[in-house]
């Protein structure tokens, strides 16, 4: 079925998109991960081996040295913790003065690095003691839609970690250590309104576990990777991207995340979004193909690179790393 | 193939083809009713619906209301909860009127 393609909904609508700033540098640092969810958009497993090398994460380091208005950095994976200069790369970052947050699965705590066995146990005591964000996917407050989503014992061990994470102050009011989860829907579907989830999340996961959060962001799932093949499997990729089309909103897609973000592969490539970067769409030399030309003058005026999975991040409240970008 | 095609359930507004304002009406009342938290929320009200759907047996509306159920932040207890309310509806529906066939049973002489 021919889908109406993005940028001419966007002409319909009379939107450029264009680069606002860039506030934040987003580093994918391995595809490694100790889980295999079913909708990973990066196809993450215990068998990748893609890591970020040293010598790019100084690279990275030396950047955001050079540009404070690059305010932020977003370090995710696979499980970022995972790679072996991580808690290097956070140190270094939180030395610079920049706010750091990271994709944090809660499971690598509990399972370790899947392919040497090390231990992460700390990882609740690193973060508190950097006052890193703590960013955690936990697709919903029951183990039935967590655990199908994202292995089984995944829920009960993302509790343990959260547990964890409490300890040591995240979640608790004052401590201003920010444990936020991410939603996202378990199938072909759109998520709630953020703010009625995040109230039930609050509600259930204290009630009956309790464990205690900060925000709750929800995200829609892109039609890319291991969730298209999914679509594609249950019949319903065109069904999806029709419904996505449909629920186009204008004011989401002015808040999308790419008008303020560069993305940084394991190998030093710049994109428009890590979705870009899992589908490959790198950006163009002229505008700074790798962290090593980075140049924040050319990048606030480069052509973001707009294809039909950025239907995802316009659909409804929208959706971004960050959560929903408008008001559904 | 089946009588229902669930792609039909797209073809909804088609009813407006003749008398469009009276299918006008039916639609802003529904969304009106449907479409917003109110005195009740959406993941209420889409459970409501759900349990409809069930007892009139409708295939479009269970189609359309466990994605809408989904989609408002329920899950599949709370939805399999609902379809229950509206069993147990049905069942005591119709046990209730074992009243009546007590009544006739009484004008016979039969109680």
């Amino acid at each position: 079925m021919a889908h109406l393609p993005f940028a001419e909904t966007l002409a319909n609508h009379k939107l450029s998109l264009s680069p606002t700033t860039v506030d934040t540098l987003q580093a994918n640092l391995t595809r490694l991960c100790n889980q295999a969810c079913h909708h990973c958009h990066v196809d993450a497993s215990p068998k990748r081996t893609e890591q970020m090398d040293r010598a790019t994460v100084d690279q990275c380091l030396e950047v955001l040295a050079r540009h404070p208005t690059i305010e932020k950095l977003d370090l995710t994976g696979g499980a970022p913790e995972l790679n072996p200069h991580f808690e290097y790369f956070v140190v270094e970052a939180r030395r610079l003065g920049k706010h750091v947050m990271v994709r944090h699965n809660l499971t690598v705590t509990i399972d370790g690095n899947p392919q040497t066995g090390e231990s992460k146990r700390h990882l609740p005591e690193f973060f508190a003691q950097h006052r890193v964000e703590v960013i955690s996917s936990l697709p919903y407050y029951q183990q039935f839609f967590t655990d199908k989503q994202r292995g089984n014992g995944v829920f009960a061990k993302s509790l343990e970690a959260m547990r964890m994470l409490n300890a040591f102050g995240y979640g608790q009011p004052e401590s201003g250590l920010e444990l936020n989860l991410v939603y996202n829907p378990v199938g072909a579907f759109l998520p709630a309104s953020q703010e009625s989830l995040e109230q039930q999340y609050k509600r259930e996961l204290a009630n009956k576990f309790g464990v205690t959060f900060n925000r709750l962001f929800t995200i829609t799932n892109m039609p890319i990777n291991r969730f298209k093949k999914d679509l594609i499997r249950l019949e319903r990729y065109d069904e999806y991207l029709a419904k996505l089309i449909s629920s186009f909103n204008p004011a989401a897609a002015a808040g999308v995340m790419c008008r303020s973000l560069i993305s940084v592969g394991y190998d030093g490539r710049l994109y428009d979004c890590d979705f870009n970067q899992m589908l490959d769409l790198s950006l163009s030399p002229t505008d700074g193909a790798t962290i090593f030309d980075f140049d924040l003058e050319k990048l606030t005026h480069r052509q973001i690179l707009f294809d039909q999975h950025c239907y995802g991040c316009t659909a409804g409240a929208g959706s971004s790393c960050g959560g929903a970008t408008a008001t559904s | 193939m089946s009588y229902y095609d669930p792609k039909d359930l797209a073809r909804f507004g088609e009813i407006g083809k003749f008398r469009g304002e009276l299918a006008e009406k039916f639609f802003e009342y529904y969304n009106a009713v449907t479409g917003a938290d109110g005195a009740l929320t959406k993941r209420e009200k889409a459970l409501i619906a759900l349990a409809v759907a069930h007892s009139e047996k409708c295939p479009y509306c269970i189609d359309a209301y466990t994605t809408a159920c989904l989609e408002a932040g329920a899950n599949p207890e709370e939805m399999t909860e609902a379809v229950h309310v509206a069993a147990t509806m049905k069942a005591g529906i119709t046990l209730v009127h074992g009243v009546q066939m007590h009544n006739a049973l009484e004008k016979l002489g039969a109680m």
